[in-house]
């Protein structure tokens, strides 16, 4: 991750983390909170109950008018004409290599008017990228700053937030989003996370963010909600293998290579990279992220290097421990005839070979 | 947060003289600013280091970082406890925490370390950044 120049962005909950004492970091450019109480203890309490999470850092670009659609399918990998109004998309925007400038959600509102939520660290990136690739009858409108995002996220989420809102959460469905009033208040309440588990994001004005923390905060006590730093976010999203930006995915690897031609549509007509995603689709990848788990004793990190007796094969992407499953895991990209699951490698761990296998993923799937 | 009994080293360490021995391991604030430990690696006994040679490795969730052996000597012994147990060393840093102990070659270095005292004007120093 790049760390811009400048002083450090702060989201509308920066006060509320520093006077509960979480441990603040520099991520991407922003000052924010890596852990509360601990990672491992955090990570549990989503896993068996709830947590929440300040990930108002995140980017909202919205795009309005006639020809909104058709800027959203060009731009991006994944099928928007598939999407419903209140529906959600997880999609890739794409280089004409049909690698990745970001990955992103999509948000249906109206026929003429979408939401794409992108990564922190990309926000001005992604914006150019948006605009300067753009023709025809829309508007294309940074929305970052006028919108914080908290995430509740685990199998208590829906008494915990039904508590605040008159919205029937058990009528909205996962990657479903609705519009209503939280804590009295317009939001966007979306089904929708980074953990793996049940839960919600909840979108919504930055001065009414501090409001809606405490209230989810006394809300989620008696369940045994806490509040959740991007070191947990970290360890729940790589357990549930989604993609990390800037580790697991960036502008060096396809769509294809990176596994997730679930979200590439190459039927719904010109998008950018399609040919070269065509192409490769048509030819097969070369190499290939897979998930695999530590057989040896030994954490793998991202930029360890894969061998296979001996031979360099790949490179780890993310990597560490699984507090849920117990496990040291990873992910990284191996050449493809080492891809299989099943396959054994050794990760290179300050110069030792420390055996390690392919396994299926996610590593960790929530029961429905 | 600073037994009075221990010597300290810039890199967090602590050692503790037993005899013609030095327990070590790393400080409260050393396990504090890493979080949940959840892997230790350490030396085989018998091999020879020198004073603030890295001994070993403690993997945090999200860091990795060297451990720096406060003394030269021969190691003696090595928590292998801390292998299944990881978080003792969160939980008890000077006790059960602990991670070798080193033959101490020359007693004089340990002169180069800081006390208790020293040690937290460090850390307050450290902080003020």
């Amino acid at each position: 991750m790049s760390a811009p120049e400048g002083p450090l962005k702060q989201t509308p909950l920066n006060a509320v983390h520093r006077q509960m004492g979480a441990k603040m970091v520099p991520f991407g450019g922003w000052d924010m909170p890596v852990q509360y109480r601990g990672i491992l203890d955090e990570h549990k309490a989503v896993r068996g109950a709830a947590g929440i999470f300040d990930v108002s850092h995140m980017g909202e670009v919205e795009f309005r008018g006639p020809a909104a659609l058709e800027a959203v399918q060009r731009l991006t990998s994944n099928d928007a004409s598939r999407l419903a109004v209140g529906q959600v998309q997880y999609s890739a925007l794409t280089t004409e290599a049909g690698t990745f400038v970001d990955d992103l959600t999509v948000y249906k509102f109206a026929d003429d008017h979408y939401m794409t939520t992108v990564n922190a660290s990309n926000i001005d990136k992604d914006f150019a990228w948006m605009r300067d690739h753009t023709k025809g009858n829309v508007e294309i409108r940074n929305q970052s700053d006028e919108t914080a995002l908290i995430a509740l996220q685990g199998p208590k989420a829906v008494e915990i937030l039904q508590k605040l809102t008159p919205v029937d959460l058990n009528a909205i469905k996962y990657y479903w989003f609705a519009r209503g009033k939280v804590l009295g208040q317009d939001g966007i309440v979306s089904r929708t996370g980074y953990t793996g588990e049940d839960g919600f994001e909840v979108y919504l004005p930055p001065q009414h963010a501090a409001a809606l923390w405490n209230a989810l905060m006394e809300a989620g006590r008696p369940f045994g909600l806490l509040p959740c730093g991007l070191g947990a976010r970290d360890t729940l999203r790589l357990e549930a293998k989604m993609a990390l930006y800037g580790n697991d995915i960036d502008d060096r690897h396809t769509v294809l290579e990176a596994d997730l031609g679930w979200i590439l549509k190459l039927e719904k007509g010109e998008f950018i990279g399609k040919p070269a995603l065509a192409k490769q689709k048509a030819e097969g990848v070369r190499r290939r992220l897979v998930g695999f788990e530590m057989a040896g004793r030994g954490i793998a990190r991202s930029h360890y290097k894969i061998v296979k007796n001996g031979q360099p094969i790949g490179e780890v992407t993310s990597g560490g421990p699984a507090p849920w499953l117990n496990r040291n895991i990873g992910l990284g990209y191996v050449a493809v005839e080492h891809s299989a699951v099943g396959t054994e490698f050794d990760v290179l761990i300050r110069d030792n070979p420390v055996p390690a296998r392919v396994v299926p993923t996610p590593f960790y799937k929530r029961k429905r | 947060m600073y037994p009075a009994d221990l010597k300290y080293t810039r890199e967090h360490e602590w050692i503790r003289v037993e005899g013609d021995k030095g327990r070590v391991g790393i400080t409260h604030h050393a396990q504090s600013a890493l979080g949940d430990v959840v892997f230790v690696e350490l030396p085989k006994l018998g091999r020879r280091l020198k004073q603030m040679e890295t001994f070993g490795v403690v993997e945090s969730v999200k860091a990795v970082s060297d451990l720096y052996c406060p003394a030269s000597g021969e190691v003696v012994e090595a928590n292998t406890t801390l292998e299944g147990k990881p978080e003792l060393v969160n939980q008890d840093c000077y006790g059960a925490g602990w991670m070798i102990v080193v033959k101490v070659a020359d007693p004089k270095e340990l002169n180069k370390l800081m006390d208790a005292k020293a040690y937290e004007a460090y850390l307050a120093a450290e902080g003020g950044h």
